[in-house]
């Protein structure tokens, strides 16, 4: 029997969620800064309004749902699952307001794209967006990375049970530290830092490259948002190709690594343990894996014969390469260059690389390395079990921070996400097929979309279908919190319709 | 007569490579083709003109999308305007060598100047505030402290 979700329930998740539209509001105060150094006028009022309306939502439902109850497992799911789809819609009102969106729906697109550090993008005329709109673009990137949940734990939740609920829910399966609450405050610590090292190295780089010094550490900011949470946004419409330089793409690569390292690795660096990173199974296996896409890609090209000389194709090819597998999406060839001058194989390496994804508890998204790494034990050890005497007892182990016995449990974990995962791939790819794209493209877009990557062969575009749309806005949605949140809030509004 | 109409045709058929502007889109498509020709190319000068000593990187938009441009530093003194959110760039034509995946350039698409022509001058765009903004804006602020005073009196 389905039990029908009670009043009480109702108004748990309306406060905190209540909270969470309070946190979104507070930082529509950063871009208003921004409007305000510039001078920009119009996008002040832009901001304004979405600071308004998200203020007033905010303090309507931490009013109505008033409670000092805790979260249940089930409650926090849907709170944050709800807390994406709201913030999505919030967030997309300043890119509404500024005229630079078709409709609603591509502004929408946009801010579910940001918020899930995806970076596909429908914005038009992005070399003449404002200053405070461009930096709101990679602002959310930025909060989105680190999860809309951490804002809210770090600063707005008092209780600790729900909100380790709430942790979970946004797909960090990790603790760092004991205290959930200590884990969120912590990421922010590493990610501020990083930020400000980031940005004052990528504004000097830019200012050696010939930029005008403001527009060097704007950038610097905003590529630093862009890289560390594996997003892909970028202030102009040419990406990272329109810095020509190769010492950017250097520090873009250093930086987008970084991002997608688990946070839980960043404390032990941070603590001086630097034998982690060596001994690691998710770094072992990222090494594994960029080793094999990338010859794939590079045969791929060399057949293709696109990049004369060997510099140029490692250039081109492993930077994409890794900008894919870190699931950030920045671009340094066109849309329109992966269609015509890569060939099927580097595309298809390619997309196995975004597939695949970085670290478990990092700003990446899709399968993840801990995941791919757990298959991989299970593998040898049924093998180890048909090779070795019956009689023998085979044990597998990996190192993840510390030594740990391989269970079903795990690998069955793993292996569930992991054809998820697939099925959300092959379900995109399947929606733009229906709508005459070809095969390879709408795999690519898909994956992209659901791996929350953001490399684009051309079909996201302000002319793509409505349904393609929508289609690509859950797969960021489900791939960003890996399912079981949206699963409850499924299961919820089931239950809402047919309980009794 | 018939000599005549077979160069017609030839120059119909190199157009581009003989003054005729290309598209981004003709240039991506057909790359191929184009590779190590010269073209014309035009558009806005957006974003920064990036100086890298006596050469400069400049991007120049067409409809679709911004291709980077290397020039000599001299040919860019008269560019005066450069797009962003409050001015639009000059419309230049560029005349250059276009490569698909530069060799000197790390196997960026770009094009080598050598000639660049200013269209139209850009300008400084005024910033024009919108009435129905201010006044939605101020509204909303007056309900929300209209519904700040309400919770707090209720909550008393």
């Amino acid at each position: 029997m389905i039990i029908r979700p009670r009043g009480e329930d109702i108004k748990i998740i309306g406060y905190y969620l209540g909270k969470i539209i309070l946190g979104l509001a507070f930082i529509m105060v950063v871009p208003i800064g921004v409007s305000l150094i510039f001078g920009e006028t119009n996008p002040l009022f832009d901001f304004l309004i979405a600071f308004e309306i998200s203020l007033a939502f905010g303090i309507i439902l931490t009013w109505i749902c008033k409670t000092e109850k805790d979260l249940s497992w089930m409650q926090g799911m849907i709170v944050v699952s709800l807390s994406w789809i709201v913030a999505t819609l919030l967030g997309a009102l300043p890119f509404y307001l500024s005229g630079h969106w078709q409709s609603y729906l591509d502004a929408c697109f946009d801010a579910m794209s940001g918020f899930a550090t995806t970076g596909l993008a429908l914005v038009q005329d992005l070399d003449h967006l404002s200053y405070a709109h461009n930096f709101w673009r990679h602002l959310i990137m930025f909060v989105g990375g680190q999860g809309i949940v951490i804002v809210a734990l770090s600063f707005l939740v008092k209780g600790f049970s729900g909100a380790f609920k709430m942790y979970m829910g946004e797909a960090r399966d990790e603790r760092i530290m004991p205290n959930v609450i200590h884990s969120s405050r912590f990421i922010w610590l590493v990610s501020i830092v990083y930020l400000l090292l980031g940005t004052v190295v990528l504004g000097l780089t830019g200012m050696m490259l010939g930029m005008k010094p403001l527009n060097a550490f704007f950038h610097g900011a905003c590529i630093f948002m862009a890289a560390f949470d594996t997003g892909g946004f970028a202030p102009q419409s040419q990406n990272i190709l329109y810095y020509h330089s190769f010492a950017f793409e250097i520090i873009t690569i250093i930086i987008m690594v970084l991002g997608a390292l688990n946070f839980k690795l960043h404390y032990h660096l941070w603590m001086g343990n630097r034998k982690e990173v060596l001994r690691n199974i998710e770094t072992k296996a990222l090494f594994f894996s960029v080793v094999v896409t990338f010859s794939v890609v590079a045969v791929g090209l060399l057949q293709a014969g696109v990049y004369p000389g060997a510099m140029t194709l490692l250039r081109k090819g492993f930077y994409q390469l890794i900008s894919g597998h870190t699931g950030t999406g920045f671009q340094t060839v066109y849309a329109m260059q992966f269609k015509n001058d890569w060939s099927q194989l580097s595309t298809v390496g390619l997309i196995c690389a975004m597939g695949l994804g970085g670290a478990v508890c990092s700003t990446t998204g899709a399968i993840k390395m801990l995941r791919v790494g757990i298959v991989w034990k299970a593998l040898l050890e049924d093998v180890k079990r048909i090779i070795l005497p019956e009689r023998a007892v085979v044990v597998q182990k990996f190192h993840h921070v510390k030594e740990v016995f391989l269970e079903d449990k795990q690998v069955r974990s793993a292996l569930l996400v992991t054809l998820i995962y697939l099925g959300l791939y092959c379900f995109g790819a399947l929606v733009g097929m229906f709508l005459g794209y070809p095969f390879l493209d709408s795999l690519f877009e898909s994956t992209s979309a659901a791996a929350n990557v953001g490399l684009s062969c051309g079909i996201t575009n302000s002319a793509m279908p409505g349904v393609l749309k929508v289609t690509y806005m859950l797969q960021m949605w489900a791939g960003r919190l890996e399912f079981m949140s949206i699963f409850t809030l499924i299961g919820f509004f089931v239950a809402l319709c047919k309980g009794k | 007569m018939y000599a005549l109409g077979l160069v017609s045709v030839f120059f119909f058929l190199c157009g581009p490579a003989w003054g005729q502007s290309v598209s981004s889109d003709e240039l991506l498509k057909n790359s191929g083709r184009y590779e190590g020709k010269r073209v014309t190319y035009e558009g806005e000068v957006i974003g920064d003109i990036m100086r890298r000593g006596r050469y400069a990187w400049l991007n120049v938009r067409d409809q679709a999308r911004a291709i980077g441009i290397w020039a000599e530093v001299s040919l860019l003194t008269q560019i005066a305007f450069t797009g962003h959110y409050k001015s639009r760039g000059d419309i230049i034509s560029v005349t250059g060598i276009f490569h698909n995946s530069c060799l000197e350039h790390g196997g960026d698409l770009d094009i080598h100047a050598q000639t660049i022509r200013i269209l139209s001058r850009g300008k400084e765009i005024p910033e024009v505030v919108s009435p129905k903004k201010k006044k939605l804006s101020l509204m909303l602020l007056g309900a929300i402290i209209l519904l700040w005073t309400l919770t707090h009196l209720l909550h008393k």
